[in-house]
């Protein structure tokens, strides 16, 4: 990582500030934002349905939440290229696109959310949630008022390790998006390419940008754990 | 009415980004029977990485067992300045992109690297070669046995622990009869996903290996060289192999989490 500071902060500044290198980070950054906020709905949702809903196979679609942890990235991204791409059986061709991107990476990301939820979901007394009702609080008001603050934690700090796995997704996202500077380059497939034709000093620049940025995601979501815990060891 | 809105949309989505693409990928793979994808992941370069893979696999996860332990063992039994730096560190290679750990190590062992020059210069090969991939599946696998043992030794305590030594048994003896049955089962849940990583590693070994075919090439480099040669099949099988690799972790998984709870 330190090659990257060989060349001193001009060159840094330089190889970072390249068309193609803040056309892939900004992309990169964009589409994991997106793929942040969308896990924070549906993780939140799937959490809840694992949790509070009863039905037939339950307890199957638990384990399959964890598939794309099992999965190889890029065995992920072959499978959507083959349901979503040009050979389609159902007819949805998003090869090579940016929302190609979005769905790769919402793909490998599902567990975050849901997994951090899960289990405070599951603790959560349900005595609460009734004394609002019975005092005449909507579902909606209890979700928001009683629910939705015990859970934010969880989510903040799931979502959190989603984005940082986006942002540095390489494997399901190198077949899918067909790698097209400035339109479906990530910023992981960027320093890929910069390694194989020989440009160090670009690969190392863009590398320590989201080095830089996994460990703030890291720290960020210690500080949010310590401060979820703070009343644990009273 | 509400309930079964939001169990549809939540199974929906599961199906549409997750079940949908997996199926369809067995489906592909065995579309003209089964002898033609049969063939196709046993061609002699298909066997080669699948046995690369294995073997990078039967290297990383018992060092990444021992490691874990120990290391949870440090963030949890010991306060030293700096646990909390440690404790999220730990955590780095969950989120680093496995393409930067994949070049941090070609910059340190690669011909122009930091240790790289003395290496080659003394005959031996990291980068390209299997000390290099096998640094890159340890590393990216790290965390996992870390992750599952650190909660339930916070939970477990100390007292059973203090009781042994009281009674006259020394460090190891505390460690093998009290501590470690205690988390054997955190141990067995981080051992398999370590594994399970540890055999769909993409993107860093893809940097390091160098990708050569027959020498080099794991089962996911092969998958993707296999699409980018235009051999679908062979991709296609290669992939059932792997995500039936990643079916077997599930079932493990879902074996091995209820005792865990109920412990």
């Amino acid at each position: 990582m330190w090659q990257a500071g060989q060349g001193g902060w001009s060159s840094f500044w330089d190889a970072v500030s390249s068309p193609e290198a803040v056309a892939a980070l900004k992309l990169s950054l964009t589409v994991s934002v997106l793929v942040a906020l969308i896990n924070a709905v549906t993780g939140t949702a799937i959490a809840w349905v694992l949790v509070r809903d009863r039905f037939r196979g339950q307890s199957l679609v638990n384990s399959v939440i964890d598939l794309p942890f099992a999965l190889p990235t890029i065995v992920a991204g072959l499978t959507l290229l083959t349901l979503y791409g040009p050979n389609s059986p159902v007819g949805i061709d998003v090869a090579f696109t940016r929302t190609a991107v979005l769905m790769a990476l919402l793909f490998v990301t599902l567990p975050f959310v849901v997994r951090t939820v899960q289990p405070v979901l599951l603790e959560l007394d349900q005595e609460m949630e009734q004394a609002a009702a019975s005092l005449g609080a909507g579902s909606f008001a209890v979700f928001r008022r009683i629910v939705f603050p015990n859970l934010l934690p969880a989510i903040l700090s799931g979502v959190a390790m989603a984005f940082a796995r986006a942002i540095g997704e390489f494997g399901s996202v190198v077949l899918i998006s067909g790698n097209l500077p400035f339109k479906t380059e990530v910023a992981s497939v960027f320093i890929f390419g910069r390694i194989e034709s020989n440009d160090s000093v670009a690969a190392a620049a863009v590398s320590v940008l989201l080095l830089f940025i996994s460990l703030g995601v890291l720290l960020a979501i210690g500080a949010l754990r310590h401060y979820a815990t703070r009343f644990d060891h009273a | 009415m509400r309930r079964y809105g939001l169990r549809t949309f939540a199974l929906g989505y599961l199906v549409v980004i997750l079940l949908a693409p997996v199926a369809v990928i067995f489906y592909r793979a065995f579309e003209h029977g089964f002898w033609p994808a049969w063939h196709a992941v046993t061609t002699p370069d298909a066997k080669h990485a699948f046995l690369l893979t294995i073997e990078l696999a039967l290297i990383a996860v018992p060092l990444n067992t021992v490691f874990g332990v120990i290391m949870a063992l440090l963030i949890v039994r010991h306060r030293f300045p700096g646990v909390g730096f440690v404790n999220a560190v730990v955590d780095l290679p969950l989120a680093l992109s496995p393409v930067v750990v994949g070049f941090s190590l070609l910059l340190l062992y690669g011909r122009q690297g930091w240790f790289g020059h003395w290496l080659i210069a003394h005959g031996y090969r990291v980068v390209f070669a299997m000390p290099g991939m096998v640094l890159a599946t340890i590393f990216v696998s790290l965390p996992f046995v870390v992750r599952e043992v650190v909660p339930v030794l916070r939970e477990i305590g100390t007292d059973q622990e203090a009781a042994a030594s009281t009674l006259g048994s020394s460090g190891w003896q505390t460690f093998r009869r009290i501590t470690l049955p205690a988390i054997r089962w955190a141990v067995g849940y981080g051992v398999v996903l370590t594994t399970a990583r540890a055999l769909g590693e993409f993107g860093a070994v893809s940097v390091v290996s160098g990708r050569i075919v027959g020498q080099t090439e794991t089962l996911t480099i092969h998958v993707q060289a296999a699409y980018e040669g235009f051999d679908l099949v062979g991709a296609y099988a290669a992939s059932v192999v792997l995500a039936l690799l990643a079916v077997a972790t599930l079932v493990l998984m879902t074996l091995l989490k209820p005792k865990e709870e109920t412990r």
